[in-house]
């Protein structure tokens, strides 16, 4: 069995009410149980409000549950005294590319984290460096963040954590404020990260294209684990997932719709080419 | 006469700096009342200037602006009357909200308008029951509603100007598949009801392909096709070679059609797809029979 | 509009002064301004002048960039050249009723103004020819033996990193947030004053509100990248001084004594 670097254990998660409010405080998380193998990239995917970017919070101590135990690398996150350990070993990612940008010059921003670390100033200049290459922004390290463009900024980011050297990186909807380019650019870097450097992924996202480049995908709804599968299987599910105002990839969409009209057809299709060369024998047959 | 008329509009940025960049280039553009356009380009490829300039929010280098046939920056119009006629959603308009309440927030643009109390509250309640907004939200504040809600209060603030011409720049963004469909909806509602000219600036083929009646695609500071839906998608190929991402399914049978399937490749939405191959399979079931 | 302020003021180059060590320029414009306040007479301000010009010609500044730099000053020195002349006491060069102009005060308003141009120029010369970060890095390292008597002044450079980060950020928003209410109607370029003031609320309290959001934001962002405050903490970016830092702070002592000694021998 693979390695779990992340694993949530039965987590329970409310906000705390108003002291005044006597109503019992809406439960975000319940018994949600998940492992992340080392080496894997998962998306999770759900409708604002389902929990997601609360389980992403969890995984770097962030928040921690209310019930249950979150560990990372065997790490419990509610140990304070090993927290930078655990955010050393699991960084992450947000939406807002501004908003998690803290130096005026690109490298030194990807310095941040080494700098709080303590790391000694060579060690540093090298693996600040190799971070930049490694999201394919090195040309850009005397640049000011703010002349950058959204997915630039984001891979800025990206960087930023890469150079902690963690085992995982957690990104929430890092897309979601992208243009079309940004967003490829950010997701290239994510899989290149995942395949050539074997940092393990989480992706949370609005687009079922990105999730459907996951090794794995786990579906939230309401605080709880609906689906948790390969991608194939759980975009096959083509009616829950619209149910839970969630979406499907268009081929798989449109595979299902053949299958309505009773055409023979798979569901389990989820790329355009699969999608391309099941309709080729269809039309050509 | 067009709703939208531009003639040779260009705006340059920074002139005589070493930034100067010419945003729109020599624009021609007739816009009929009543139309549901699209706009898609890429960041950067003069849209979003393109729609300050209808609004008279920018004032053009050289080149005109008319709206419902007036030349909007001539000496006796008022550009502050144009914006009421113009009514323009910026990229995330939930950051411009301010009142303490939802109710006063969406009545600020008609408030502004010198419009008597009545009718503003007329407005207000049409506006938020079309957005979707629950008659006891009007007095939260909108500060504590969730993202969405935010964003549709934002929208309801505009519509409720009933401008001629609305101007949304990317409603959508940031928001999850059902958020996004649910605003996309109320938009063409609102156009059904009113009939007015709508504009909908989006990343997303999908989105437009769904919605639009015609699409308006920028390219390099100029107009590169303002055509009819299927129209445009008919040049899909054409798209993809400037860098625009056409709608997977529309990559799917253009992908069909280079393996030798003689297909249509104007499709777009998957009830169309469906239609092109069962279709298809008709056709060749009867030249199939044919043959035989 | 608003994108057009340059914030910092910092003009890139190779010049020497550009290459000079932050924590020694900040040192010698320290002791540049010790020269003007320290000089009596008009030959020891102009010791002080004349290392001034050497400095500026080395730092390939445009002239024209030095005298922008003055605008804002212009009432002050108005002010000062007006309270000099009139109101000094002496011997009067001409008399008009109740005011008298002074050979004492010419003098003296003269003396004043050279000193707030050179003073103005000398400081803009450190902004001028240093990025802000470099700035305020050099500022924490000249004041971290502070830290002994409990001065947070890692804090404080945070603090001033953080800002210089978000001006352009805020700056481009509150444009954005301008254009969307004037969407809306708000009419911002007429009325009476108590008018305006209050037309400013629908672009203050969004811009007030997102800049809260994007403090929490980041805040969370720097928790995630470890940040415990300044302690332990090791810097990317070396300070690094040589031989021509140390020279340049010795000419400028060099210059200080003169300007010293000139005092005495006309003192």
């Amino acid at each position: 069995m693979a390695e779990k670097i992340i694993s949530a254990q039965n987590v329970d998660f409310h906000y705390e009410n108003d002291p005044e409010d006597k109503t019992p405080p809406k439960q975000v998380l319940k018994n949600v149980s998940l492992d992340i193998e080392r080496g894997q990239f998962t998306a999770i995917l759900g409708h604002n409000g389902s929990g997601k970017s609360t389980i992403a919070k969890h995984m770097n101590g962030i928040l921690l549950p209310c019930g249950g135990k979150v560990y990372v690398d065997g790490i419990d996150t509610c140990d304070e005294d090993r927290i930078f350990d655990v955010r050393q070993r699991v960084g992450m990612v947000f939406q807002n590319p501004d908003n998690q940008l803290v130096a005026t010059i690109v490298e030194e921003d990807v310095a941040f984290a080494l700098e709080n670390l303590g790391v000694p100033t060579d060690e540093m200049r090298q693996r600040v460096d190799d971070a930049l290459k490694s999201v394919g922004m090195y040309e850009y390290r005397e640049h000011s963040p703010h002349q950058l463009s959204g997915g630039q900024k984001q891979r800025i980011a990206i960087a930023g954590i890469i150079a902690m050297r963690p085992d995982c990186i957690v990104l929430d909807e890092p897309t979601a404020m992208l243009d079309p380019k940004g967003r490829q650019e950010v997701l290239r870097t994510i899989r290149k990260l995942n395949h050539d450097f074997g940092i393990t992924a989480v992706l949370i996202t609005h687009y079922m294209e990105e999730a459907a480049q996951a090794d794995r995908i786990v579906v939230m709804d309401n605080g709880e684990i609906l689906m948790d599968d390969i991608p194939k299987n759980v975009f096959s599910n083509v009616e829950l997932m619209k149910r839970i105002g969630l979406d499907v990839p268009q081929v798989t969409e449109l595979m299902y719709l053949l299958g309505q009209s009773g055409l023979p057809s798979d569901t389990h299709i989820i790329s355009e080419g699969e999608c391309a060369d099941a309709l080729a024998l269809l039309l050509k047959g | 006469m067009p709703m939208i008329k531009t003639e040779g509009l260009t705006y340059t940025y920074s002139i005589g700096t070493p930034f100067e960049k010419t945003a729109v280039n020599n624009i021609d553009l007739e816009i009929e009342e009543g139309t549901f356009s699209g706009i898609i380009g890429h960041t950067g490829s003069g849209k979003s200037t393109l729609i300050q300039h209808l609004n008279g929010l920018i004032r053009p280098t050289s080149g005109k602006v008319f709206i419902d046939g007036e030349d909007i920056w001539s000496k006796d119009v008022k550009i502050r009357d144009i914006r009421f006629k113009v009514g323009l959603v910026f990229q995330y308009p939930e950051y411009q909200i301010f009142e303490e309440t939802v109710y006063k927030d969406i009545a600020f643009g008609p408030k502004n308008m010198g419009l008597p109390d009545d009718e503003i509250d007329r407005r207000v309640k049409e506006t938020a029951e079309l957005v979707g907004l629950k008659p006891e939200t009007l007095d939260k504040s909108p500060f504590e509603l969730s993202g969405g809600q935010k964003r549709r209060v934002a929208i309801a603030g505009v519509m409720a100007m009933e401008p001629k011409v609305l101007i949304l720049d990317e409603p959508t963004a940031g928001l999850d598949p059902k958020g996004r469909d649910k605003i996309l909806g109320q938009i063409k509602e609102y156009h059904r009801q009113k009939n007015t000219t709508v504009l909908l600036v989006s990343h997303s083929m999908e989105d437009v392909a769904k919605f639009a009646d015609k699409i308006l695609v920028m390219n390099k500071a100029q107009v590169f096709c303002y055509e009819d839906t299927p129209e445009v998608f008919k040049r899909a190929d054409e798209l993809t070679g400037i860098g625009l991402s056409v709608p997977q399914i529309t990559r799917v049978f253009l992908d069909l059609k280079k393996r030798g399937i003689d297909i249509r490749t104007d499709v777009y939405t998957t009830e169309f797809a469906k239609k092109t191959i069962l279709e298809y399979l008709e056709n060749k079931g009867k030249r199939g029979g044919a043959d035989a | 509009m608003l994108k057009d302020i340059t914030i910092g003021q910092f003009f890139p180059g190779k010049s020497p002064v550009h290459k000079l060590d932050p924590r020694f320029k900040i040192i010698i414009t320290g002791i540049f301004i010790g020269m003007l306040f320290s000089a009596d007479g008009f030959i020891a301000l102009g010791v002080g002048i004349v290392f001034l010009i050497m400095a500026f010609l080395i730092s390939e500044i445009p002239f024209k960039l030095m005298l922008k730099s003055l605008k804002p000053i212009v009432p002050i020195i108005i002010f000062t050249s007006v309270l000099n002349i009139f109101f000094l006491d002496g011997a009067p060069l001409l008399k008009l009723g109740f005011i008298k102009i002074t050979a004492e005060g010419l003098r003296t308003s003269a003396f004043m103004v050279i000193r707030i141009i050179a003073l103005i120029m000398g400081s803009s010369l450190l902004t001028y020819t240093t990025s802000p970060i470099t700035l305020t890095d050099a500022i924490e390292r000249l004041l971290s033996p502070l830290k002994k008597i409990k001065l947070p002044v890692h804090e404080l450079a945070m603090m001033m990193t953080i800002a210089l980060r978000f001006i352009p950020t805020l700056i481009e928003e509150t444009d954005k947030i301008i254009s969307a209410q004037k969407a809306r109607g708000a009419d911002m370029e007429s009325g009476s004053i108590m008018q305006r003031v209050k037309a400013l609320t629908p672009i203050l309290i969004p811009l007030f509100v997102s800049a809260f959001r994007r403090a929490e934001e980041l805040a969370v962002a720097m928790e995630c990248r470890c940040y415990q405050g300044g302690d332990g903490r090791t810097r990317l970016r070396q300070l690094k001084s040589d031989g021509r830092d140390y020279f340049a702070l010795g000419l400028s002592i060099v210059f200080l004594n003169i300007v010293i000694g000139l005092n005495i021998i006309f003192g």
